[in-house]
């Protein structure tokens, strides 16, 4: 399989983990902004290869995970009215909201559909003309311009009944939240690539200026993981703070043109709530006045959402980098996957989630330090 | 950005969210999805209401003895979409499904019942090929369908043909197999490629055409087990067949039941590179992803080269290969090694397994 298995080669990952360890001379914390690249450290256990006070914090970039309790809820309020045809991604399914989640719904009579792209929704809505097609379009850049196509061709076929239930974010304002946070912990960053690939990255030059840190473009197989992480290292230990690109192959500076003008035909900025962290300025997308009719927030005037969340949570902390998750006092007790308290005990690409599973069968000292390679 | 929104620090004290709804006061699919929340099903309702000897053993078939020989006895239903598929249709499935579990038992399957709930309009030019197809899976396995019955369901009431099947079997004399008798030190060995069957449905369910055609693997296992069998008699201490929840939920149901570890390397995986491909742009793991034709075998380390040698010489068995062994450590858990040499857990996962977002 070309462009993978060249990228998990394991002999030249332990001579890449075996270069780090020697560049390393002391501590480091560097943050992956996306769930997808803590999905590929964890699964091939890239954590446990990098020496002794390397480490990786993971990111709030799942979004599964910062999608809104309001939206959530206000998903299932939409799902679960006659007439309505509710698409979604797979993993948005399983997300609850205050009393209950999309599978639920459906359960209960819910038109709730899996559906592998937005502009399935589309073709969906142009077929049941007598129902209402909703496309629940969340996720950071890297989903954006999918969404966008769906509602531009629902515009230009004319089609009155698709809309779209957008809840779109950001990461440059997630890293610029991160390190004004107080508590902020994290040294250096590795840029997510498929962001990247639509956005380019000419956006993180200012960042990097501004807070002093590195940030490098990365990929997600493990080779790719591993030389973002010893570019980083190189950077921190030299005492720079440069944008660099370790994806080469899939991203450049200016990103892909086409579809950011499209994006900025269909999108505007707006402030947005994450979930548990608050609301970030500036912080996502959302449909613009020419294409406001296909917002289904507006079309369906949803009001009465009242969210409850878990109070012993400790998710934030975690995810700046302040405790691990072994160390959240609900962690493995009140909170396991099967019955999370928190985002990042949710989907494989949370923190917790991942330790849970590693940490179940090594002892307490040893969790406390997983990530260092003893 | 504002200098008033600059002082206004994110709050991440609150990052509390997703709050899955362990306990669904509904059906939900996931309770079909071959994961904990079905485990939870058998083990809270089904078993308590029902509890007997022969059930508790939770085997795919269960074994009593009437007096004249120990029997097997195994039932399945089948609702899979769509109804024909590359590499086969409900019917080899429903014919095989029930086979399979009465062969990894133990037993030589003998006898089966056929249940048809069919949906009101359904074309019988379509009946009459799943008729067939069972027909024709029924005579490779050397079994007979002996009885039936069958039901119409109104227009919407179904989803165009659902089949139930039972079997009976003959336990074969000298062997004690169970999910509860791996042993450390026990080899792990699968008889070929995993994840086709379910790429193969996935590959044809509506949005998703991929270019080259996945086959399921779908057959019937009896001849290659019994082969096994005859080779390593009683080392062969457990044998499975890894459908609904893959591969890792078999692995992880044998690590419970025996209270052991089970290790594996993930190079030795045998997996198709298409099947691979759409794994990957879907976001699934193989581990988790449907076999309909593939035995897992754990067999005490003396037999292990024979038992490989025996499974390479069977038509079904060409892809065969040893994938770990049992171990003491870390009891009821199942783990990876990775191809970069470090190990990660593989839990049994919660329903069915959904494609990511990205």
């Amino acid at each position: 399989m070309k462009y993978l298995t060249e990228f998990r080669n394991g002999e030249i990952a332990q001579r890449m983990a075996r270069e780090i360890a020697q560049i390393a001379t002391r501590p480091w914390k560097i943050m992956e902004v996306c769930g997808g690249q803590t999905h590929s450290i964890i699964r091939n256990g890239i954590d446990q290869m990098l020496p002794t006070g390397i480490e990786m914090v993971h990111g709030p970039g799942c979004p599964v995970c910062v999608t809104p309790l309001e939206l959530i809820d206000k998903a299932l309020a939409i799902a679960a009215q006659p007439g309505v045809i509710f698409c979604s991604f797979g993993d948005m399914l399983r997300v609850p909201g205050t009393d209950a989640d999309l599978f639920q719904v459906k359960g209960a009579g819910g038109d709730v559909r899996i559906v592998y792209s937005p502009l399935d929704a589309v073709e969906l809505a142009a077929k049941n003309p007598g129902k209402q097609v909703v496309f629940f379009g969340v996720g950071f850049e890297t989903t954006a311009p999918a969404n966008a196509m769906s509602v531009h061709l629902a515009k230009r076929r004319g089609l009155k009944n698709f809309s779209l239930l957008v809840s779109h974010v950001l990461v440059p304002p997630a890293i610029e939240a991160i390190m004004s946070a107080p508590e902020n912990q994290v040294q250096g960053f590795l840029a997510a690539g498929h962001v990247c690939s639509v956005m380019g990255y000419w956006e993180y030059p200012p960042l990097a200026e501004k807070f002093q840190i590195p940030i490098v473009v990365t990929g997600f197989e493990p080779l790719d993981l591993l030389d973002g992480i010893r570019r980083a290292v190189i950077q921190l230990e030299s005492g720079r703070h440069d944008v660099e690109n370790a994806y080469e192959r899939v991203v450049t500076f200016e990103g892909n043109r086409s579809a950011q003008k499209l994006l900025s035909e269909v999108f505007e900025v707006t402030d947005r709530a994450w979930r548990g962290i608050g609301v970030i300025p500036r912080s996502g997308w959302r449909l613009n006045a020419d294409y406001r009719d296909f917002d289904a927030e507006e079309r369906f005037q949803i009001s009465g959402i009242h969210t409850e969340e878990s109070p012993l949570c400790h998710s934030g902390d975690v995810l700046r980098g302040v405790i691990k998750p072994a160390e959240c006092p609900a962690f493995g007790k009140e909170c396991t996957p099967r019955h999370p308290l928190g985002a990042t005990m949710v989907s494989s690409e949370g923190a917790c989630a991942a330790y849970f599973n590693y940490g179940r069968f090594i002892s307490a000292e040893e969790l406390a330090g997983v990530g260092k390679n003893s | 950005m504002t200098e008033e929104a600059k002082k206004a620090a994110p709050d991440f004290s609150n990052w509390s969210c997703p709050l899955p709804l362990a306990d669904y006061p509904t059906i939900v699919m996931g309770h079909g999805g071959g994961g904990k929340l079905g485990n939870e099903l058998v083990e809270h309702l089904f078993l308590p209401a029902f509890r007997n000897p022969e059930l508790e053993n939770l085997g795919d078939a269960a074994v009593f003895d009437l007096g004249s020989g120990k029997l097997a006895m195994s039932t399945d239903s089948f609702v899979v979409q769509p109804l024909f598929f590359p590499g086969g249709s409900i019917g080899e499935l429903a014919v095989n499904g029930t086979v399979n579990d009465l062969a990894v038992s133990g037993a030589e399957p003998k006898f089966l019942s056929a249940s048809f709930i069919l949906e009101e309009g359904f074309p019988l030019a379509q009946l009459a090929a799943v008729v067939n197809a069972m027909a024709e899976a029924a005579a490779i396995a050397g079994v007979r369908i002996v009885t039936g019955d069958t039901k119409v369901v109104e227009r919407g009431h179904g989803d165009g043909c659902y089949i139930n099947t039972a079997g009976v079997g003959v336990l074969r004399p000298g062997v004690n197999v169970g999910p509860h008798r791996a042993q450390p030190g026990d080899a792990v060995l699968v008889s070929g490629t995993v994840g086709d069957h379910g790429m193969a449905i996935m590959s044809v369910r509506e949005g998703l055409e991929f270019e080259s055609a996945i086959q399921s693997d779908c057959a019937a296992l009896n001849g290659l087990i019994a082969d096994v069998l005859a080779a390593a008699g009683d080392a062969v201490h457990a044998m499975r067949d890894p459908t609904r929840g893959g591969l890792a939920s078999t692995l992880n149901e044998i690590a419970s039941s025996s209270g052991v570890g089970v290790e594996i390397d993930e190079t030795r995986l045998p997996v198709r590179p298409e099947v691979q491909s759409a794994c990957e742009l879907l976001g699934l793991d193989p581990v988790y992803v449907a076999n309909e034709g593939k035995v897992v075998f754990f067999v005490g380390p003396e037999a292990a080269d024979r038992v490989l040698a025996v499974l390479h010489a069977h038509p079904l068995g060409q892809d065969a290969a040893r994938i770990g062994q049992v171990t003491a450590e870390h009891p009821r858990m199942l783990v990876a090694r990775t191809a970069m040499g470090a190990n990660r857990v593989i839990p049994t996962q919660i329903g069915e397994q959904l494609p990511r977002i990205c």
